[in-house]
């Protein structure tokens, strides 16, 4: 190879890096391994995590502990799927191609909205590039976000606002759900557009319809994020006046993988088209007049449009957006209803069951679909730390992001969280509450003095 | 219908929608096992929804045989080359497929508490580490979910930067060149994008750079090796003009496998730089995504990395390391996305650091270098020498560019013509008109895990395509004829779009 090339050796080839500029020794790393020792190393350092075969696991949060059927993985794990890469070559791609425009096909009936795209990174960027969006669609630079739209959604739509430049603005919960009057006020002829989610990261179902009234009567977008396993019996957004619903996609198909990789999925109006980040599959024909799909409307995109663009984006998740489809399908029509009615009846019995153990309370009464949101009368933390010891994940504290709710608990279900496992977490609370009570009341003596103090 | 099909050609195309029989399903769910009230008495009538969505009604038997079906139209890296440049489309271990999905790495929620999921933590500190010392930057945050988020990322970074300091600017130079990514990216971080050329010898016109660097650039976006797979000589000039202006200079790296354990962007003078865990550290494409984007900074972007941050903690006293996510990041610009990033990512990458080490990385980028160099030689003799001349004729790193302007004016055929004719011999086409600046290109990027064999396949097609074009243009001209269909209308899918299934 080096005669044909017409050089002495490979380090000849790197004579173009400017002396000064090459490393000149060994990486820092230790050598090379055997695969066996790396799946030991690998194995050992998994073994270290608690996962939710370990514990049992009410976390939510915007991921959640389903079952994926061994469908997804099957035809997931198929090379044909697992190694190429972006159909650029549509004649070679169809198997991707149609798979993105079937996943499209899907979130469209999912959102009732009339298109989809071939998908994004996850759930809370997916909200920053529909803010990306309406600055486009409507001139304006000013987003009205709920409270109730998860944090980490919030934050990231505000690091993104930071560079492309808007203002955000806040509308607080009232009773679990997004405060109406504050809504109204908030929007006005400046708001690009806004943000909603239902269920909102208290669990609750929101009004859409309703609070979509003051994005309607000043021309902002309706954003709304919703949890995609809840569209089986919740109306969806876009018979709810939403211009765009979107979401993460994680508990289609996808694995929780410490929180990636998954999918965000963007749905949106018509007119909207035009300005989707990301790939888009559509149907066209062949010379010979076959159906066939292609990448369309490349013309939005970052390898065609450069800086003038509609986003940055390259990546659609196709093999995480794939699993979601494989899932879908094999939930079909009926097992997919089925299962947002099993979600519904297990979180309303657990709900009801957690509200009748001693020290716990519910944050809010609105309703709820697979998620609540508790009050323990005793510190969070402690709490959690015994129901670890029982081998349970209790749930997810709600102090960090909600100050205003340093009491606070999200407890999430889903059709592995057996009656059983329900009843077993509201002993636990019970037990741990009523041990970590005596904490509490410290907690509380000392802040009591620190106000006679002051 | 035309006459000698193939039998995938015979099949048409039939969506999983127009499979679906009434009351046929695959899935069987638990029984609840606790009172089944309606649905109506849980949550208001207004706010449920009265149809299901029309998802399809098949059985699992159908389900799995119709995607089976859908794979074998795919063409892909585990069944053939796939030289596509930039995208780096080596061989994936699955042994990172199996790690992976063990339990404790698949299982594993997000919001759990860190002192119960060391094990994520640590993976990630060390995966830090491995890009710290293979970067040349000492600060690395995993959360950019792509290359083109690592970008947003890292302008995001020089404008809370510049911020800080109480300076606003508003350009960024970028060569022309480019990724698409970063312009696009450019716009998306609220600034002006400045194109700068590119001289004879391929590197950046050090004489337009000069003209367009002032103390409004915030920063220079570079490739290096760049698009055209070389590596530009003048960086340390480049990186002082931008450092003397207070600019901040970020490398975009999609091409970091060319220079692995050989040469650091850190040490070049970058203070950003992202990596494509998906490219050069082995994640499977998986037919456009997942991968990840993580950033490697230099000390005086450091503070304003995203939140949070995984960090270790003390030990001593008879303990070990605590591993942590620290939250309390006054100057962070704050999250890019939900939760850590994609940790199923990390976890494939870190198993192919660790399965090659440091001598296998720089290992990996010798071969990778060779290979791309041999193919070029290859493709330098008989037929595609003249009809497909280098566009710049230096040794390349991993990847090289051809243009294809002397073979459409002589034999009539455009780049696409050959792209979809090696179709019919069983390759996927290099990386097509890009870079911009070459007329009819074509960018090769064989990688480190192609065998000699397969490259000489390769340049012997490209010779065979030439040499029938010789006598019979047209046989290019209308391919492919073998694929499961032949060329597609993408003009009819952009002007009247159909972006999903009607379904009545």
């Amino acid at each position: 190879m080096l005669a044909t090339i017409g050089v002495e050796s490979v380090a000849d080839l790197f004579e173009q890096v400017p002396e000064p500029l090459r490393l000149g020794r060994p990486l820092d790393l230790p050598s090379g391994m055997s695969e066996a020792d790396v799946f030991e190393r690998l194995s050992e350092l998994a073994g270290r995590n608690a996962d939710a075969e370990e514990e049992v696991c009410f976390l939510g949060a915007g991921m959640y502990d389903h079952y994926v059927p061994a469908i997804v993985d099957a035809i997931t794990q198929r090379s044909e799927f697992l190694t190429p890469y972006t159909p650029y070559q549509p004649e070679i791609s169809q198997g991707g191609l149609q798979a993105m425009f079937e996943f499209q096909t899907a979130m469209s009936e999912l959102t009732a909205l009339p298109v989809a795209t071939a998908g994004l990174y996850e759930g809370p960027s997916s909200v920053a590039s529909a803010g990306y969006l309406a600055i486009g669609a409507t001139g304006r630079r000013r987003f009205v976000v709920s409270r109730g739209v998860h944090p980490h959604s919030r934050e990231t739509l505000a690091t993104y606002a930071s560079g492309y430049g808007a203002e955000v603005v806040e509308v607080g919960l009232e009773g679990g759900l997004t405060d109406a009057a504050e809504l109204a006020d908030a929007v006005d002829p400046e708001t690009a557009a806004v943000f909603l989610q239902s269920p909102n990261f208290l669990g609750s179902v929101e009004d859409v319809e309703a609070l979509g009234a003051a994005a309607r009567e000043h021309g902002a977008l309706l954003v709304v994020a919703t949890d995609p396993m809840t569209l089986g019996i919740l109306r969806p957004p876009g018979d709810c006046g939403a211009d765009v619903a979107l979401g993460e996609g994680q508990p289609l198909g996808n694995r929780l993988d410490f929180g990636g990789p998954s999918f965000g999925f963007f749905c949106g109006a018509e007119e909207l088209l035009r300005r989707m980040p990301g790939r888009i599959a559509g149907e066209t024909e062949d010379v010979d007049g076959r159906r066939g799909f292609v990448l369309a409307l490349q013309t939005r995109e970052q390898h065609i449009r450069r800086e003038k663009a509609t986003h940055n984006i390259c990546t659609a998740q196709a093999l995480n957006a794939l699993g979601a489809m494989v899932h879908l399908a094999w939930l079909g029509r009926r097992g997919f209803r089925e299962l947002g009615e099993l979600l519904a009846r297990r979180t309303a019995y657990a709900r009801q069951r957690l509200a009748a153990v001693s020290g716990v309370e519910l944050l809010h009464e609105a309703p709820v679909v697979r998620e609540f949101a508790v009050r323990l009368d005793a510190p969070v933390g402690a709490v959690l730390e015994r129901c670890a010891e029982r081998g349970i994940a209790a749930g997810y504290p709600l102090e960090r992001d909600y100050p205003e709710h340093a009491d606070g608990l999200l407890v999430a279900i889903t059709e592995r969280r057996t009656r059983e496992q329900i009843d077993a977490l509201a002993e636990a609370l019970g037990a741990a509450v009523a041990a970590c009570a005596d904490l509490a009341s410290y907690g509380n003596t000392k802040s009591a003095q620190s106000q006679e103090v002051s | 219908m035309p006459a000698g099909e193939t039998p995938m050609q015979r099949e048409r195309a039939v969506t999983i929608f127009e499979r679906s029989k009434p009351g046929r399903r695959a899935a069987v769910l638990p029984r609840s096992g606790v009172p089944e009230p309606p649905l109506e008495e849980l949550i208001p009538a207004k706010l449920l929804r009265e149809e299901p969505p029309r998802l399809p009604e098949v059985a699992e038997p159908e389900i799995v045989r119709h995607y089976n079906r859908l794979s074998r139209r795919n063409f892909d890296l585990d069944t053939g080359f796939y030289p596509l440049g930039s995208c780096t489309m080596k061989h994936n271990p699955r042994l990172n497929e199996r790690v992976a999905a063990l339990p404790g790495h698949a299982r594993l929620h997000p919001a759990q508490d860190p002192r119960r999921a060391q094990g994520a933590l640590e993976l990630m500190w060390l995966l830090q580490g491995s890009l710290a010392e293979i970067c040349g930057l000492p600060h690395v945050s995993l959360q950019p979910s792509a290359g083109s988020h690592g970008e947003l990322a890292g302008l995001l970074l020089t404008r809370a930067y510049h911020a800080d300091r109480g300076e606003q600017r508003t350009k960024v130079l970028a060569p022309d060149t480019a990724h698409g990514t970063n312009p696009a990216s450019v716009t998306m971080a609220g600034y002006d994008v400045v194109k700068v050329a590119t001289n004879e010898r391929g590197g950046v016109e050090m004489d337009d750079l000069r003209e367009k660097v002032s103390e409004d650039v915030a920063c220079l976006m570079l490739t290096n090796p760049n698009t055209l797979g070389l590596f530009d000589e003048n960086i340390a000039e480049i990186a002082g003009l931008i450092h003397e202006v207070g600019g901040t200079l970020y490398y975009d790296g999609a091409n970091l496998n060319a220079v692995m354990g050989h040469s650091r962007p850190g040490d070049m003078g970058f203070d950003i730089v992202h990596v494509n865990l998906h490219k050069s550290f082995s994640q499977p494409h998986g037919g456009g995504g997942p991968g990840a984007g993580p950033i490697a900074v230099s000390d005086r972007i450091e503070p304003f990395l995203p939140r949070p941050q995984v960090v270790k903690r003390g030990g001593g006293n008879g303990l070990g390391p605590q591993y942590d996510l620290d939250f309390d990041r006054p100057k962070s610009i704050g999250r890019l996305r939900g939760f850590q990033g994609n940790f199923g990512v990390f976890v494939r990458s870190y198993a192919y650091i660790l399965s090659l080490g440091a001598d296998g990385l720089a290992e990996a980028s010798e071969t990778a270098v060779l290979n791309a160099n041999y193919l070029k030689a290859r493709l330098t003799e008989g037929r595609a020498g003249s009809r497909l001349p280098i566009a710049f004729d230096r040794h390349c790193m991993h990847e090289f560019v051809l243009s294809g302007k002397p073979m459409k004016k002589e034999l009539g055929l455009a780049t696409l013509d050959l792209a979809k004719r090696l179709l019919d011999f069983g390759f996927h086409p290099p990386t097509v008109y890009f870079p911009l600046l070459v007329e009819e290109a074509l960018m090769v990027e064989p990688t480190e895990t192609e065998t000699k064999e397969s490259l000489d396949d390769f340049a012997d097609a490209i010779e065979e395509i030439l040499a029938e074009a010789e006598q019979d243009p047209e046989l290019a001209k209308r391919a492919p004829y073998t694929t499961p269909v032949r060329r597609l209308d993408e003009v009819k899918a952009t002007r009247h779009p159909v972006v999903r299934q009607s379904l009545g």
